[in-house]
């Protein structure tokens, strides 16, 4: 009898049962005994000594079995924000952008601020599948899948945005070089220009890439299908239709699987697709935020015109993603069964780790454009800093200065959640208690927006000249059109752990011990 | 190659398409690749839920030539972007803008990177799917529950009928000898 699946389990599959279930074990010092600190000793990345077939049972079981009671009340709140939001994008469109708070001094405001802020969510997704792939990080694979779907699903809430503020939608395909009667072509010379390129092509890729890593598991999907389809019974997909859940399944997935039959020589070629796919989004994914950033750093606003930007803008946007990470799987872990042995405390504690350094990183981008505005001698950059952001009203008054900041709250909300919350993660305490890191990546997530809030509006509401100042104030629509993107981007991310795999089957087996053709060596 | 193909059938009538046997470990495959590979078969694949790490060694498969393609592929994609964008602002639609000279490349890097890399991630998704023959929804294997497992937790080889070096009882026994368990001959 094998040690890997033994026959009385082989036995007992695809009848539906629940995999065993084992509660985890919680120790002081090693949580649930991943967070080993002797680096000789490697922590496991599966928990509770699951065989490849239990992996199989709890990541299927997502999809084939019904979610819990809190799933559609959940979910019904999340597409009722969704509906909300695409209620108030037709009202823009009909309307105007009018609808919106924007002024004749404050012409970009939540619009480009919740482009940004999508677009970077986006960009954690990509690191944790391509980067760590390349840097062959082996814990990705449990929580990459998740990732990526998050990447889709924010850029999506992200191309919305430019897409509507137009104002003239159905102008919106002059942006594509597409040969028309005019002979009119787009300015190539345009940072704007390229950021439509690099957006859509950051979406195609990772679009491409996500589905190429779900290939396998899609098929793992198909064939329990086929399988369970043999037995006589099973639920129908409505009463008094003769269509059986499983047919259904072993025709979409089975479709989406394009046959897949797990061979070796197909794996070559997949393995080889797949870590040029990653070698290609590595460079993809740092010149989009990069180019996103050419939006501002290309022109000439104090505040804006800066050749930190690029690499700021991509430390801040992996930032923020992996807030967003944390912020949808800590609760998800909590709520799915088994969850937890698949996405450890280790795990939590790595993203935490790179949630710290990517923080300080955007503190030191801050620190960095103070010293530049001071140190390059120019009067516009420097006000920009101090009176547009930085200075509360009590403090000039304080100090017997003139002026002071309208949005220092905004400014002094950015530095709290971003800079000052994530040193918290100094403390193992902190960084392996996934309350804390949840709290701390909500932080996060709301300063990350207002950081773009920050660099967009309150550079603009003061520039050169004082007779053009004003202020933004959002509207109604502005706010739940924002609040519509939240929600359509969760039911996004709730869909797919219903109908996805969400978790990389393959790539979680192939990283266990017993996957190893060389058990006695190392 | 001109030589027909001798055709098996089994008790039932149906023609042969390989012989499969199960195998418990990566590490039991990993050894029965190897001793398949000596014995010189040629047409003959393995099957596990993950890509066994060092496997295509132990089959004795040549390198793939996708990076090959998709490089060529993904260089081209970028070239035609540059070309491009220096039809447009040079020829196509020169316009003024900003005072800025009409033949700068500089400006055309972003899109020229972003071309390249579309092409490219194309290139190695559509090639994946053309060097491996896919999608093909039939496949004979596909039709054995036993082989359904695979996408589960088993390692199966299959060593085909069309194999010059095939012979029902010859390919049993070596499979047997390597540890393989549950034969099965796969009809087409």
């Amino acid at each position: 009898m094998s040690a890997l699946h033994p026959d009385e389990i082989t036995a007992g599959r695809l009848t539906g049962a629940l995999v065993p279930d084992r509660p985890l074990t919680m120790d002081p010092q090693t949580g649930d005994g991943t967070l080993i600190d002797d680096p000789s000793k490697r922590a496991p990345l599966v928990l509770n000594n699951r065989s490849f077939h239990d992996v199989t049972e709890i990541v299927c079981g997502y999809c084939e079995q019904r979610p819990g009671g809190w799933w559609l009340p959940v979910f019904g709140l999340v597409s009722t924000l969704a509906g909300i939001g695409t209620l108030m994008i037709l009202y823009l469109l009909v309307t105007g952008v009018g609808v919106w708070g924007l002024n004749n001094q404050v012409d970009w405001a939540w619009d480009i601020t919740n482009f940004v802020f999508w677009i970077g969510i986006g960009h954690a997704g990509t690191l944790i599948s391509a980067i760590l792939c390349l840097l062959k990080q082996k814990w990705r694979t449990s929580i990459n899948r998740a990732a990526e779907a998050m990447t889709i699903f924010a850029v999506i809430c992200a191309g919305t945005f430019p897409g509507i503020h137009v104002g003239r939608i159905w102008m919106i395909w002059m942006v594509f070089p597409i040969p028309n009667a005019n002979a009119i072509w787009p300015n190539f010379r345009s940072p704007l220009l390229w950021d439509v390129f690099a957006v859509s092509t950051y979406f195609t890729v990772s679009l491409l890439f996500w589905y190429m890593g779900m290939i396998p598991d899609f098929a793992t999907l198909r064939d329990r299908a086929a399988l369970r389809l043999k037995r006589a019974t099973g639920p129908t997909v409505a009463p008094f239709v003769n269509i059986r859940q499983d047919q259904l399944r072993a025709w979409i997935y089975g479709l989406l699987s394009m046959g897949w039959r797990f061979s070796t020589r197909h794996w070559q070629n997949y393995e080889k697709a797949y870590i040029m796919l990653a070698g290609v989004s590595t460079p993809l994914v740092l010149s989009v935020h990069s180019i996103v950033s050419f939006d501002f750093a290309t022109s000439i606003l104090p505040g804006w015109h800066t050749t930190i930007f690029p690499p700021y803008f991509v430390a801040g946007a992996i930032f923020g993603g992996f807030a967003m990470v944390l912020g949808l799987m800590i609760p998800a872990r909590e709520l799915y069964p088994n969850m937890k042995e698949l996405i450890t405390l280790r795990h939590l504690e790595n993203m935490a780790k790179i949630i710290l350094v990517t923080g300080s990183m955007v503190g030191f981008a801050y620190a960095m454009e103070f010293f530049i505005a001071w140190y390059s001698a120019n009067k516009y950059e420097a006000d920009v800093f101090m009176y547009n952001r930085l200075m509360p009203p009590f403090i000039a008054d304080w100090l017997g200065l003139e002026r002071s900041a309208p949005y220092w709250w905004a400014y002094w909300a950015m530095i709290s959640c971003n800079v000052l919350s994530p040193q918290l993660f100094w403390v193992k305490r902190f960084r392996t208690s996934p309350l804390w890191i949840f709290v701390v990546s909500m932080a996060v997530t709301v300063g990350m927006w207002f950081e773009r809030f920050v660099i967009i509006v309150t550079s603009l509401h003061r520039a050169f000249l004082p007779g053009e100042w004003g202020m933004f104030f959002p509207t109604p629509v502005d706010i739940l059109t924002f609040v519509g993107t939240v929600g359509i981007f969760v039911t996004l991310f709730m869909l797919f752990l219903r109908f996805l795999p969400a978790f990389a089957m393959s790539e979680i087996k192939n990283v266990m011990p017993q996957a190893s053709p060389h058990p006695d060596h190392h | 190659m001109s030589k027909a193909r001798k055709i098996y059938k089994t008790e039932d009538g149906g023609v042969v398409y390989g012989v499969m046997a199960e195998f418990d470990t990566p590490a039991d495959l990993f050894h029965a690749a190897e001793m398949v590979r000596d014995a010189g078969y040629s047409r003959w694949d393995v099957y596990s839920p993950f890509p066994v790490h060092g496997m295509e060694e132990a089959m004795g498969l040549k390198a793939t030539k996708l990076p090959l393609l998709t490089g060529i592929v993904g260089l081209s994609g970028a070239g035609l972007g540059y070309l491009f964008q220096w039809w447009v602002t040079t020829k196509g639609y020169a316009t003024v803008v900003q005072g800025k000279p009409f033949d700068a490349f500089q400006p055309w890097v972003p899109v020229t990177f972003e071309i390249g890399v579309l092409f490219t991630a194309f290139c190695a998704l559509l090639g994946m799917f053309a060097f491996n023959a896919l999608p093909m929804w039939y496949h004979p294997l596909l039709k054995k529950d036993r082989f359904l497992r695979v996408s589960d937790d088993r390692f199966v080889i299959c060593i085909e009928a069309s194999d010059p070096k095939f012979d029902p009882d010859r390919t049993r026994e070596l499979l047997e000898k390597l540890h393989g368990r549950h034969f099965d001959f796969v009809e087409e």
